[in-house]
């Protein structure tokens, strides 16, 4: 308990705000208080929250622009699919098999993202930008060609089609190329997602507060002075990128086991901008905007069905006004104002009941 | 004094959590069985008449890129219900049409939606992949589903209540190495098809090893990605380098016609044999009709055909849209007529049948023991005497069509 309220420190709010989210919506749903649509987002909308965390820490804490979240996102989705396929019968119980496949997932992201670091960090601005973006799109077209297979002697892979992986008669298709996985088993849950997503804030959070995490933004704020202080640029932005990569895999491999399918086109640019977007829009560096903004636009589409084919007009809308709103001197002038009288109020009636 | 609350607040939703996981698995494992139970608890009122307000859904791409399938769905069977519903007023049907942009994630919180909408039954989705993650779902639910045009085999893999009106992938891919062996078309056969496409890949894949058993010879295999999809020279210049007299396109439409263009520019005419994906090129803005003279393509459904259904559903269409149906529609339209012709089957032989407040997972039940009860068969725009598996697979003959004159005419 004393390790656990020792790492859990700093930014406790953020881990109130995602306990209570939880609990409330943990209530709604045995009371049968919730409609089928918002139970069935639960899932994504945790994932959406990791993945703008862990953007946050690449774009708000190591001051990198990445484009290519997603590719992380679909190493961590595939493994965790293939990872979960092949423990299927030894670990029958579905709870242990995502912990493996999350692991997993995790690490080869890691390691995808630590190889990908090597060349991408000798850059830096918009260049960088540039080739995440890049390198998002080859693991995507990677993700295109690749078929898994297994059968009783164990993995194939290939890169051409099912039939040049020579399984026996028995074998499986795991992954099929461009038509991704499917008929996969469907093991995640929301309760998973919650712990999942509180020990991604316990790292990230405890990453920032550290001294490396001190280092990663004394190099955000100014590259020249932190050098020249002895801090390797380069190392500290690995360890910031390399986390949020892991990161991201752990959040694809939830992901990828909450559908029966998934194709590789669904993890394009598109899908690297959308978390973005949640980052912006939460306030880059802020965690627990991030966690806020990420939710909120994930339910968003799907309660303005009702404006039927405008509906991603209206989504657009919506967004340029909050970025109006919370750009506005005047608007959060007004809207901090508002807070403080709030707390003043409540503690004026907290003193008074003493 | 924070810590101690921080605490208490993982302690409280940790117990939270335990207790519900507990409560929330009971009710999966009771709705997958109260089917049979349901079944003999419908009312019979004795007049073997259809009644009541069936709860219809659609769910399809309406917006994004694949936007020109989905509407065509929705239109067609928006004027389906139309019809059904001005026969009489005993029996409604409440169409519901959702978006998924095309996509597995948006697919399944359309389908949530709709079971907000107390939805009774689906007809959907429109595309493959999304099919595939909601028809996962339904099968769980037990939602009863007819797809329209989700020709993938996980589709219907292993769920006995999602049924297809389209023909599979395979069944397109082994049929089209049939034809051309039966009808002696080419010796050497090149195909070019989408490797980033679940739809291409599905095809080739089975007509590889279709034309493999019945000794096609497949000289050449070339592919194109998804966004490059504009210079085939490469894959034409292979194709003619090894041969072929016969080049094999399961593609869409649009890549398919730069094919034909490019294909004449360089001098080369071999015979293009397509898919159903082809159908529409005839239709395709600034595209010359001329070039794509002589070729064949196996579809079920013709915009241009003589027959009284299609002459309707085509100018009842054109009036509403302003638009020629694409083969899609055909089988959306198919789908609503099928599910009505189903429950009429169902009202005659059990003395009439209410719809309306049936719950998802009885009418489920209920279609599915017509569906696979071995006496139902449909005539339809796109094919006479439908019948259904159990696999949920349609059997159907599939229409050879060769292009003649700037027109569809049959091979048959």
């Amino acid at each position: 308990m004393k390790l656990l309220s020792k790492l859990t420190k700093n930014g406790y709010q953020n881990y109130i705000i995602v306990i209570l989210f939880f609990a409330v919506f943990q209530i709604l749903s045995s009371t049968g208080h919730i409609s089928n649509s918002l139970k069935g987002q639960l899932v994504p909308i945790v994932v959406y929250v990791i993945m703008a965390l862990s953007l946050n820490l690449v774009v708000g804490i190591s001051g990198e622009l990445s484009l290519g979240h997603a590719g992380f996102m679909s190493v961590g989705a595939f493994t965790g699919i293939i990872v979960s396929a092949t423990l299927q019968n030894s670990i029958p119980n579905g709870s242990i098999r995502l912990v493996f496949a999350i692991v997993i997932g995790a690490v080869f992201a890691g390691v995808i993202g630590f190889l990908i670091s090597v060349p991408v960090l000798r850059l830096n601005g918009d260049y960088l930008a540039i080739v995440t973006l890049a390198f998002g799109e080859i693991i995507k077209n990677l993700l295109n060609i690749t078929y898994v297979g297994l059968d009783s002697k164990g993995l194939h892979l290939s890169t051409k089609d099912i039939a040049s992986m020579n399984m026996k008669p028995d074998g499986i298709t795991i992954l099929n190329g461009p038509m991704g996985a499917l008929g996969t088993v469907k093991i995640s849950t929301f309760f998973s997602g919650i712990v999942l997503l509180l020990l991604v804030l316990i790292v990230i959070q405890n990453l920032v507060a550290s001294r490396c995490g001190r280092a990663i933004m004394a190099l955000r704020d100014n590259r020249i002075a932190g050098e020249a202080c002895g801090l390797s640029a380069t190392k500290y932005k690995m360890i910031a990128f390399v986390t949020s990569a892991a990161i991201a895999g752990s959040a694809g491999a939830l992901y990828g086991l909450n559908y029966s399918t998934l194709v590789p086109k669904k993890f394009d640019f598109n899908t690297s901008i959308l978390i973005l977007v949640f980052v912006v829009l939460g306030g880059i560096g802020n965690m627990t905007g991030s966690i806020i903004a990420a939710a909120l636009l994930t339910v968003l589409p799907e309660m303005l069905r009702t404006f039927r084919d405008y509906r991603m007009l209206v989504y657009a809308i919506v967004l340029i006004l909050v970025m109006i709103v919370t750009n506005n001197e005047k608007a959060r002038d007004a809207l901090t104002g508002l807070l403080r009288r709030f707390r003043k109020k409540s503690v004026k009636e907290g003193t008074a009941n003493e | 004094m924070k810590k101690k609350v921080l605490s208490l607040l993982l302690a409280g939703a940790m117990a939270l959590s335990l207790c519900a996981c507990g409560s929330s698995q009971a009710p999966a494992s009771t709705a997958a069985d109260n089917g049979t139970a349901a079944t003999e608890a419908t009312p019979a009122a004795g007049d073997g008449k259809l009644t009541g307000t069936l709860n219809m859904g659609v769910i399809g791409p309406l917006t994004g890129a694949a936007a020109i399938y989905g509407t065509c769905v929705a239109n067609s069977a928006q004027i389906a219900v139309e019809e059904i519903n001005a026969i009489s007023g005993d029996f409604q049907i409440a169409l519901n049409s959702q978006d998924d942009e095309h996509d597995a994630e948006k697919s399944v919180n359309a389908y949530h939606n709709l079971m907000d909408w107390n939805v009774q039954m689906i007809v959907g989705c429109v595309t493959t992949t999304p099919c595939i993650a909601v028809s996962a779902e339904a099968n769980s639910d037990r939602v009863f589903m007819l797809t329209p045009s989700a020709s993938g085999t996980a589709v219907t893999e292993g769920k006995d209540n999602v049924f297809q009106l389209c023909f599979s992938d395979p069944n397109q891919g082994s049929a089209s190495a049939q034809y051309i062996s039966d009808k002696k078309m080419g010796t050497k056969i090149a195909v070019i098809y989408n490797n980033g496409d679940a739809y291409s890949t599905g095809i080739y894949q089975t007509f590889a090893a279709k034309a493999a058993e019945l000794g096609l010879e497949i000289v050449s295999t070339t592919t194109f990605p998804d966004d490059n999809a504009t210079d085939f020279s490469v894959q034409l210049k292979e194709a003619k380098d090894a041969g072929a007299d016969l080049i094999f396109l399961p593609i869409y439409y649009t890549p398919a016609s730069l094919i034909l263009q490019q294909a004449s520019t360089m001098g080369y005419a071999p015979t293009f044999f397509g898919v159903d994906g082809m159908d529409g090129i005839l239709t395709l803005e600034g595209f010359d009709t001329s070039l794509a003279e002589g070729v064949i393509l196996l579809t079920p459904f013709v915009a241009d055909a003589k027959d009284d259904a299609t002459v309707n559903f085509v100018t009842k269409y054109q009036e509403k849209y302003g638009e020629i149906p694409n083969q899609f529609g055909a089988d959306a339209y198919d789908c609503v007529n099928v599910i009505y012709a189903a429950l009429q089957k169902y009202a005659a032989a059990n003395g009439g049948f209410d719809v309306t407040g049936v719950s998802y997972s009885e009418l489920c039940e209920i279609l599915i023991s017509v569906f696979t009860g071995g006496d139902f068969s449909v005539d339809g725009l796109t094919g006479e005497a439908m019948t259904w598996n159990a696999a949920g697979e349609v059997n159907k003959a599939p229409k050879g069509m060769i292009i003649q004159n700037g027109a569809y005419v049959s091979l048959d």
